[in-house]
This record gives C-alpha cells, sequence and structure tokens, in this order.
C-alpha cells in the first residue's frame, strides 16, 4: 500500500514521525527539495563563472574596463526592478497558497512586468556597450563580463517564458496539486536568480567602477 | 543528517494557510524582507560610491552587505532556516556554499599563484605584438 | 550563408579507408538490428516496455546496454593503438597516420569516461537504489527517462564524427589553445563539446534524482544508518555529479563561445588565460573519478559482505569513509597540473592533500578485508571480481601516491606512468567494480543467473591482460615514453610494446568470454532461473521477485536495521514453521509511461547536429521541439497508472518469496 504521511502542516509538531523513518516523503517535499538541489548545482554554474571573470576582470587587452563602461544609475534601477519583482513573487505565493485566482494572476503580470524591465534595461546597457566597441570579442574581460550577466539574464528570460506558461496551467488545470508544485519550485528559481544579481551587481559593478 | 522531528519544503514556510498564523503574518514577512533588502542595497551603492570610507575595506565592506543581502533573502523570501524543519535544506545549502567557495576561492589563489610565474607584463606585451 | 551550413559532401572521409571501413560497419550493424528488430514486430513491445518506460529497472537495464556497446567501441580504439604503438619504432610510421591517431586517442577516452564507465555507474545504481532503500521508484521517474535520453544523444553524436566530419584530435581533456578554432578549425573538438555538453545535463538531472530518492525517499524506519553501503556511496557520487558538473558545463560553455563567438576566455590573444581552462576542467576532473569509483567500492561492499557471509565490517567508519572522500576529492584537483607553474608551496598542498585522501580509502580496504576474515567465503563470479581489484586498485593506488609528490610528478607527468597508473585504478576499480555488480544483480533483473565458467575465464582473462597491458607502461613511463606518442625513435622502448600489445590480446579474449557468457546463459536460461534471493543476500532487493514487478514491494517494508532482509531471514529460519502472513492488497499508483526521455533525446541529437555544422535554422527548430515537448508533458492529465489490487495479489501469489517481508 502507498505509506501516506501527513503533509506537515495539518499535525502539530509532538505527534509528528521522526522525519529519517517516516518512510518517503510527501510529494511536494520531495519536489521542492530536488528543486532545491538543482538551484544548488545551477549557483556552482555560476560560482565557475564567476571565477572565470574574477580571474579575467583586469584582462582589458587595451580597452575599455569596468569603470569606463558600467552605468550605476541603470543598474540601480535593474537591481531596484528584480528586487521588487521578488517581492511580488512572495506575494504571488501567497495568494496561491490561499487559492485566490486573481490576486495570483494580478502578482504574476507584475512580477513579469518588473522582470521583462530589467532585461529591457540590461539589453540596452549590452548594446550602448557594443555600439562604443566593448564587445565581448574586444578583450577576456569583456568576454567574461558578457558571458556572466549574460547568463543570468538568459536564466531571467527562461524565468519569464516559465511564468507565462504557469498561469497558462492554472488557466487551464486550476490550483491542482502540480501545479502548485510547480509554482513552488518557479518561486524558488526566482529568489535565487535575485541572490545571483545581488553578488553580480556587488562584485561586477560596484566594484568595477572602483578599480 | 540529523534526525528531524518533522520536515518542511524549501520555500514552503509561509504559503500554507498555517493554523497559529494568519495570511497577514505572510505580508508581513515579505514586506520586512523587502525593506531590509532595499536598505541594505541603498548601503552597497552608497558605500562603493563614497570617498569617506577607507578605500581598501571598500571591498570588505561590500562583500559583507551581499552576504547580508543573501541572508535576508534566504530568511524571508526562501524561509529557510535554522529550524529543525529545515535541517536538510540547510545542509545542501551549506554543500553548496562550500563548493562555491572552494570553487571561486581555489580558482583565484590558484590563478594568481600561476600568474605569478608568467614572463613580466612589460615583455609579455613586445612578444604579443606583431 | 548556405542552407546546411558548413555541411557537405567533403564532410565523409572517402579518402580514410579505415575510417570508411569502421562507418560503413557500425552503419550496417545499425541497419541490422533496426530491420531485423522492425522485422520480427518487436517496435511496438520496445517501444511501450522500453523505451517510454519510466520505470528505474528498465532505465538502468538500458543504461548498462548502452555502455557494454560503447565498451565495445572504446576498446576498439585501445586495439588499434596497441597496435601502431607496437608497430611504430624507429623509422616505421605505423598503419595509423598522425591526423587518425589523434582522433583514437581522444575518442578512446572520452568514450570510456563519459559513455561507458558513466553509464554503467548510473545503470547499476538506478536498478539497485530504489529496490534497495525498499520504495517503489526513483523521485523523478520521467527526468529519469530524459537523462537516459541525453546520455544516448551524446553516445549518437559521438558515433556520427566518425562517418560524418572528425573527431577531436586534442586528447580527451580538450586544452586550449590547440582546441580553440584557430588550432583547431575543423568540426571535431566541436562535436566533442556539444555530445558533452548535452550528455551532461542528463548527468546533472540524474545527480538530482539521486540526492533526491536518497535522502526524502525511503522505506519506513530505514533511517540514514540502516541504509546499505552502496546507498551510501550512491549518495557521495550523486552529490559530487551534482556539485562538479556545473563546472564542466561552464567551462565547456566558455570554450564554446570562443569557438563560436569569437570570445577571449582561452586564447592567446585578448589576454586571454588557457592556463585558467586547465585549472577548471580539472575542478570537474578530479571529483569526477571518485563520481566512477565511488559506486564500484559500493559494490563491492555488497558483494564482499555477502559472499563471505558476513556483516560488512565497520559500517560506520565505511559510511565516515565515504563522505570524508566526498568533500576531499574537492580540494585535490591541482595534482592534474602540477607542472604548469604553480608556485611550491601550492603544489606542495595540493600534493600532501592528495596522499591524505589516501587514507579513507585505504580504511575501506582493511575493512573489506576484516569482512572476509572469520567469514566462509563462496567464490563466485562477484567475488572473484572483488579480490582481483582489492590486488590491482591497491597497486594503482600506490602509484597514485607516488605521483602525488610534486617532484617526482615532474618526472612522470603525461608519461606513459601516469597512463598506466590511471588505467590501473580506473580498470582494476571501476570496470571490475561494474563488472561485478553487473554479474551480482543480472539475476535479480532477468530472472535467470549468468553463466558461472565463462564468467570466471573472462575474469581471468581481463585480470591477466590487465597486468600484461599495462603493467610494461609502467616500465615504459620510467625510461621516459610520453603518452599519445604516435611513432617514437627509441628503439628499444618497442618489446615492452609489443608486450602491452599481447595485454589487449587477452583482454580481448575476456571481452569474447563475456559475449559468450552472454550469448550462453541467454540460451540457457531455463537451467540457470532463479528465484527472489539467489545469493543468499543480506539486502531489501532480494525480497523481491526476480525480475521485481513494477511496483517492486507489495507493500512497503518495515526496517528496523541495517542488513534488514538478513536479520529477518535468520528470525524466520529459527522458526519451524515460517509466518505465512495473510496481506490485504490494495491498489498500487506508478507513475505513466512517457515519450519525453525519446522526444527530447531526438531533438537534442537534431540541436547538437545541427550546431556542430553551423545548419542555425535547424538547430533553432531542435531547441523548439525540446521546448514543446516539455509542454507536452507539463500539460498532461494523467501522471499515474492505477495497478489493481487483484494483480498484485496474483503476481504475488506467483511467485513466493522464501521469506514474507
Amino acid at each position: 500500500m502507498n505509506v501516506n504521511v501527513a503533509l506537515v502542516d495539518d499535525v502539530s509538531p509532538e505527534t509528528r514521525p521522526i522525519a529519517s523513518t517516516a518512510g518517503p516523503a510527501p510529494k511536494r517535499i520531495v519536489v521542492g527539495y530536488g528543486f532545491w538541489i538543482f538551484l544548488l548545482s545551477d549557483i556552482v554554474m555560476f560560482a565557475a563563472l564567476f571565477a572565470a571573470y574574477a580571474v579575467l576582470a583586469h584582462a582589458t587587452a587595451g580597452g575599455p574596463g569596468g569603470a569606463q563602461l558600467f552605468n550605476q544609475i541603470s543598474v540601480a534601477i535593474e537591481t531596484g526592478c528584480l528586487l521588487a519583482s521578488s517581492y511580488t513573487c512572495g506575494l504571488m505565493t501567497l495568494a496561491v497558497g490561499s487559492q485566490r485566482r486573481f490576486r495570483t494572476y494580478l502578482a504574476a503580470v507584475v512580477t513579469f512586468a518588473l522582470g521583462a524591465a530589467f532585461l529591457t534595461l540590461e539589453l540596452r546597457e549590452f548594446a550602448g556597450m557594443i555600439a562604443v566597441g566593448a564587445t565581448p570579442q574586444r578583450s577576456a574581460f569583456l568576454s567574461a563580463f558578457f558571458t556572466l550577466v549574460g547568463c543570468h539574464g538568459l536564466h531571467v528570460t527562461a524565468g519569464l517564458i516559465w511564468l507565462a506558461v504557469m498561469m497558462l496551467q492554472i488557466a487551464v488545470k486550476g490550483f491542482r496539486a502540480t501545479v502548485e508544485r510547480r509554482l513552488l519550485c518557479f518561486s524558488l528559481f526566482w529568489h535565487a536568480l535575485d541572490i545571483i544579481w545581488v553578488w553580480l551587481f556587488t562584485v561586477v559593478y560596484l566594484m568595477g567602477v572602483r578599480s | 543528517m540529523t534526525d528531524t522531528r518533522y520536515d518542511r519544503a524549501p520555500g514552503a514556510g509561509v504559503a500554507l494557510a498555517n493554523v497559529e498564523e494568519g495570511p497577514e503574518y505572510g505580508l508581513l514577512i515579505y514586506t520586512v524582507g523587502l525593506l531590509l533588502a532595499v536598505i541594505l542595497t541603498a548601503i552597497s551603492f552608497w558605500a562603493a560610491n563614497t570617498s569617506l570610507l577607507w578605500t581598501p575595506g571598500v571591498s570588505l565592506g561590500l562583500t559583507a552587505l551581499a552576504i547580508a543581502q543573501m541572508g535576508v533573502h534566504l530568511v524571508f523570501f526562501l524561509h529557510v532556516t535554522t529550524g529543525p524543519d529545515n535541517t536538510n535544506n540547510v545542509m545542501a545549502l551549506a554543500f553548496g556554499v562550500l563548493i562555491v567557495v572552494l570553487v571561486v576561492a581555489g580558482s583565484l589563489l590558484i590563478m594568481a599563484d600561476l600568474n605569478e610565474s608568467m614572463m613580466p607584463a612589460e615583455l609579455m606585451n613586445l612578444h604579443m605584438q606583431h | 550563408m548556405t542552407l546546411l551550413g558548413k555541411l557537405d559532401w567533403s564532410a565523409i572521409p572517402f579518402d580514410q579507408p579505415i575510417v570508411m571501413g569502421a562507418s560503413a560497419m557500425m552503419v550496417l550493424v545499425i541497419a541490422f538490428v533496426l530491420g531485423w528488430v522492425t522485422f520480427k514486430g518487436y517496435v511496438p513491445y520496445l517501444w511501450r516496455e522500453w523505451i517510454t518506460s519510466v520505470d528505474h529497472k528498465r532505465i538502468g537495464v538500458m543504461y548498462i546496454v548502452l555502455a557494454l556497446i560503447m565498451l565495445l567501441r572504446g576498446f576498439a580504439d585501445a586495439i588499434m593503438m596497441r597496435a601502431q604503438q607496437a608497430l611504430a619504432a624507429g623509422g616505421a610510421q605505423g598503419y595509423l597516420p598522425p591526423e587518425h591517431f589523434d582522433q583514437i586517442f581522444s575518442a578512446h577516452g572520452t568514450i570510456m569516461i563519459f559513455f561507458m564507465a558513466m553509464p554503467f555507474v548510473i545503470g547499476l545504481m538506478n536498478f539497485v537504489v530504489p529496490l534497495q532503500l525498499g520504495v517503489r521508484d526513483m523521485a523523478f521517474p520521467t527526468l529519469n527517462s530524459v537523462a537516459l535520453g541525453l546520455t544516448a544523444s551524446g553516445i549518437l553524436l559521438t558515433n556520427i564524427s566518425l562517418a560524418v566530419g572528425e573527431f577531436s584530435k586534442t586528447g580527451w581533456v580538450a586544452y586550449p589553445p590547440l582546441s580553440e578554432l584557430q588550432f583547431s578549425p575543423g568540426v571535431g573538438v566541436d562535436y566533442y563539446l556539444w555530445a558533452l555538453q548535452i550528455s551532461g545535463v542528463g548527468t546533472l538531472m540524474t545527480g538530482i534524482n539521486f540526492v533526491t530518492t536518497i535522502l526524502k525517499t525511503r522505506a519506513p524506519g530505514m533511517s540514514y544508518m540502516r541504509m546499505p553501503v552502496f546507498c551510501w556511496t550512491a549518495l557521495a557520487s550523486n552529490l559530487l555529479i551534482v556539485a562538479a558538473f556545473p563546472v564542466l558545463t561552464a567551462t565547456f560553455a566558455m570554450l564554446l563561445l570562443d569557438r563560436y563567438l569569437g570570445f577571449h576566455f582561452f586564447t592567446t590573444d585578448g589576454q586571454g588565460n588557457a592556463m585558467m581552462y586547465v585549472n577548471l576542467f580539472w575542478v570537474w576532473g578530479h571529483p569526477e573519478v571518485y563520481i566512477l569509483i565511488l559506486p564500484a567500492f559500493g559494490v563491492f561492499s555488497e558483494v564482499v559482505s555477502t559472499f563471505s557471509g558476513k556483516p560488512l565490517f565497520g559500517y560506520r567508519s565505511m559510511v565516515a569513509a565515504t563522505m570524508v572522500i566526498c568533500v576531499l576529492s574537492f580540494i585535490v584537483w591541482l595534482h592534474h597540473f602540477f607542472t604548469m607553474g604553480a608556485s611550491a608551496n601550492v603544489n606542495g598542498f595540493f600534493g600532501i592533500m592528495t596522499m591524505i585522501i589516501a587514507v579513507p580509502t585505504g580504511v575501506k580496504v582493511f575493512n573489506w578485508l576484516f569482512t572476509m576474515y572469520g567469514g566462509r567465503i563462496r567464490f563466485t563470479v562477484p567475488i572473484l571480481w572483488s579480490l582481483g581489484f582489492m590486488v590491482t586498485f591497491v597497486i594503482g593506488g600506490m602509484t597514485g601516491v607516488l605521483t602525488a609528490v610534486p617532484p617526482a610528478d615532474f618526472q612522470l607527468h603525461n608519461s606513459l606512468f601516469l597512463v598506466a597508473h590511471f588505467h590501473n585504478v580506473i580498470i582494476g576499480g571501476v570496470v571490475f567494480g561494474v563488472l561485478a555488480g553487473y554479474n551480482y544483480w543480472f539475476p535479480k533483473a532477468f530472472g535467470f543467473k549468468l553463466d558461472e565458467r565463462w564468467g570466471a575465464a573472462a575474469f581471468w582473462c581481463w585480470l591477466i591482460g590487465f597486468y600484461l597491458a599495462f603493467m610494461p607502461l609502467y616500465v615504459l613511463g620510467l625510461m621516459g615514453m610520453t603518452r599519445r606518442m604516435q611513432h617514437y625513435d627509441v628503439v628499444s622502448w618497442q618489446p615492452w610494446l609489443w608486450a602491452a600489445a599481447a595485454g589487449v590480446a587477452v583482454i580481448l579474449a575476456g571481452i569474447a568470454c563475456q559475449v559468450i557468457q552472454l550469448v550462453v546463459s541467454i540460451r540457457d536460461r531455463a537451467k540457470l532461473r532463479v528465484t527472489a534471493d539467489p545469493w543468499d543476500g543480506r539486502t531489501l532487493e532480494w525480497t523481491t521477485a526476480s525480475p521485481p514487478p513494477a511496483w517492486n514491494f507489495a507493500a512497503l517494508p518495515q526496517v528496523a536495521e541495517i542488513d534488514a532482509f538478513w536479520q529477518r531471514k535468520q528470525r524466520a529460519l529459527g522458526q519451524q514453521t515460517p509466518q505465512i502472513q495473510e496481506r490485504e492488497y490494495t491498489p498500487i499508483e506508478v507513475p505513466k509511461n512517457s515519450a519525453a526521455g525519446f522526444s527530447t533525446a531526438f531533438f537534442a541529437v537534431i540541436t547538437g547536429f545541427a550546431l556542430i555544422w553551423h545548419i542555425w535554422w535547424m538547430a533553432g527548430m531542435g531547441v523548439l521541439g525540446i521546448f514543446l515537448t516539455m509542454l507536452v508533458f507539463a500539460f498532461r492529465d494523467e501522471e499515474e497508472i492505477k495497478i489493481p489490487a487483484e494483480e498484485i495479489a496474483e503476481f504475488d501469489r506467483a511467485h513466493p518469496t522464501e521469506v514474507a517481508v
């Protein structure tokens, strides 16, 4: 027979069995934890790109460096957008938890818009750099910069596509258990992207303009 | 890997309707998290641009602020706490952080050491001019 | 921009007879197999029961089938290399031009590590771990199928390179600047990079799957310290996969960006740094060898305790040693490039760490020895492989500790001594381990044993052949011969290379014995049939029928101690009349089949091939196909199939196990 372990929040703390001997965990925990492990692997990948950037941070090959290229105001607005979108994603999670469809859509749309704003600003920044000849082919520093920041941007893009698909899923399937689990994974992903951005703007931009 | 009394999915802290806490509690958590993050971000931008601070210490300060921001995100947005219901999640995170530190710090130290043994920069540039 | 990018008829190597012959043989074999399968009407069965299956047991078997096929391909490369080196002494040029020889040693390493050893180890873990944990399947069954598909995609791309285009000539590590576009303008390095990126994604999925399964889904009562040691080594190995493979993905991505978009990560101009590639590659590369060896250690733990009739000696120290190796494997990687110019302090630190990591391995070896001591050993084929491992791996480990000393390594780096060392530990450790596991768990997977005599013959041929093939290489390394030499001037090396070639011939006999073993066993399967517990096992997989049903266990076992099955057997045997419990059967939900794995694999091959040949529209279609596959999967209505209680009861009645669990 399938061993049923009660969802953790339905049972009072004292009567809950010890997790490691309670049998297979409920699907929500299994899916959430699996996605958590995936996120950690993604963060290790960013770490490798970070390491490459840090090693090549001064390899400008006679070309422009961070101090000449980075626009702090644009970065500040991008940071604000992403942080706000993390907040609205949290609001979306609350709405999903209480199964309120309209609030979920609203929070999702705002999250999407803020994420799209972030991407637009970032693409404008890249275009501006390329226009003055600071292309990724110019130097190792620029290759590393475009790859590291660009990889984060690709993740944000993937997240936006995922968010759109999730809204479609809610429309078609409602708040089924599978859909809720996937939304939990999305929120983990979105918050993790903001954490990575914290490191990006601190190390690449803020420390970059100082050197 | 200790025996925990109960288990929680990562990120699932306040999402479900709790017996003790109402949905306003969730809203409060996220809002406090947002405010803290905004404050820390503002301080970071200020620290990077001000001339009031001792220059070599700014990088260290920025790193400390970044770690603090990461902590705010983990606690307030991802609901990853040090409670017994989160042990597996914290252990996984700790493992990930260890690997990240080893890869980044290790690579930086090794590459710096290797570059020390390379030809001096002036001679290098001569060599590359063609 | 032509419609087919860089692809045209000149991609097919009409002017190279050996390559054309090999390609023709490959195409004929594939065509024959596909034709035979279609003609006999097996396609619906294969599609329904195997290709779209998300059952961990089926997926495990398919991984091992892939591995065995690639063993043949990689070994063919080995034969060619040994033959070439035996011939090309003095002024002789042998029969392989350098352009071809370089592709062969690159393909040999790539195939053996990524497409033989990894799938074999993953296949064994896939089959065994859920059964040993007492659960019904992995945490993410469909993801499992997709991972298998992506591995198959990588294999297919690598093999296509034989007939269309060329393979990499840079060695299996592909260091820049040689692997940059300037010095490797052909498609070879691209084949290598895309095949490994694609299969690397699959491997990462596998890692996530196993970590979650082992940490979050175990039978009731199975705490961490009651898990079989094989599950502990699987956990450590998969934690390493999750931690290390992303670094490889990032490193290959940077090299790809250099090659495709003219970036300057590792180029000689633009202030790129080729040494950083070496650094990052080995950050992945060292954990990789532990990813391979830890499950093999797990196999030996299971085999040695089962066939000694004793519990594994020092369970706690085994677990501790495994997790220590897991962490330590991340702080030794510089020993792969002692000679690249780091200072003495840095070299010394990593040299010492490398020696320290030998300690927990030694703990394990002693634990196996103490397990056997005082036991009554049954000399089955798996135990033969284990004994061979213990001698061979220890020798290989000792030469490893020798080369861990930086000054010694300055002499031996990239010599045949190094080649002998890593083959010593990989063949003596990983290959012997997976072959032991293959013989050990084959009856569980298929319901009949493998022939013992041919199995023993295979073992002895492998053992003798290995020593004959690789001990001369230690001598050659000390005599100064470097690796990857297509020809050489020092004629005094030649006798040793002849001995090595003879060794390869003996290994070939061993592989032939294994093929015969399989054929004979299938032919005689009625005689070799077994029930649930052919080896008098100790762990939970031996409580299920052979082969187990889709749902593994009619009721999840309640676990109260280590070696759960063994304790129960002792208690049941102690009673005069065995208790047959009347069990109530309830319906079981099993995950539904899915074509997502096959579909993803198909589009991945298209995408990879298109990217290699710069056919951009086709690459776009491939990516779109993968995206659509994900959408179709995300929007499917049913995820599980309910198996009715009567079917489960019927199966249990038809397959009584010796001990009711």
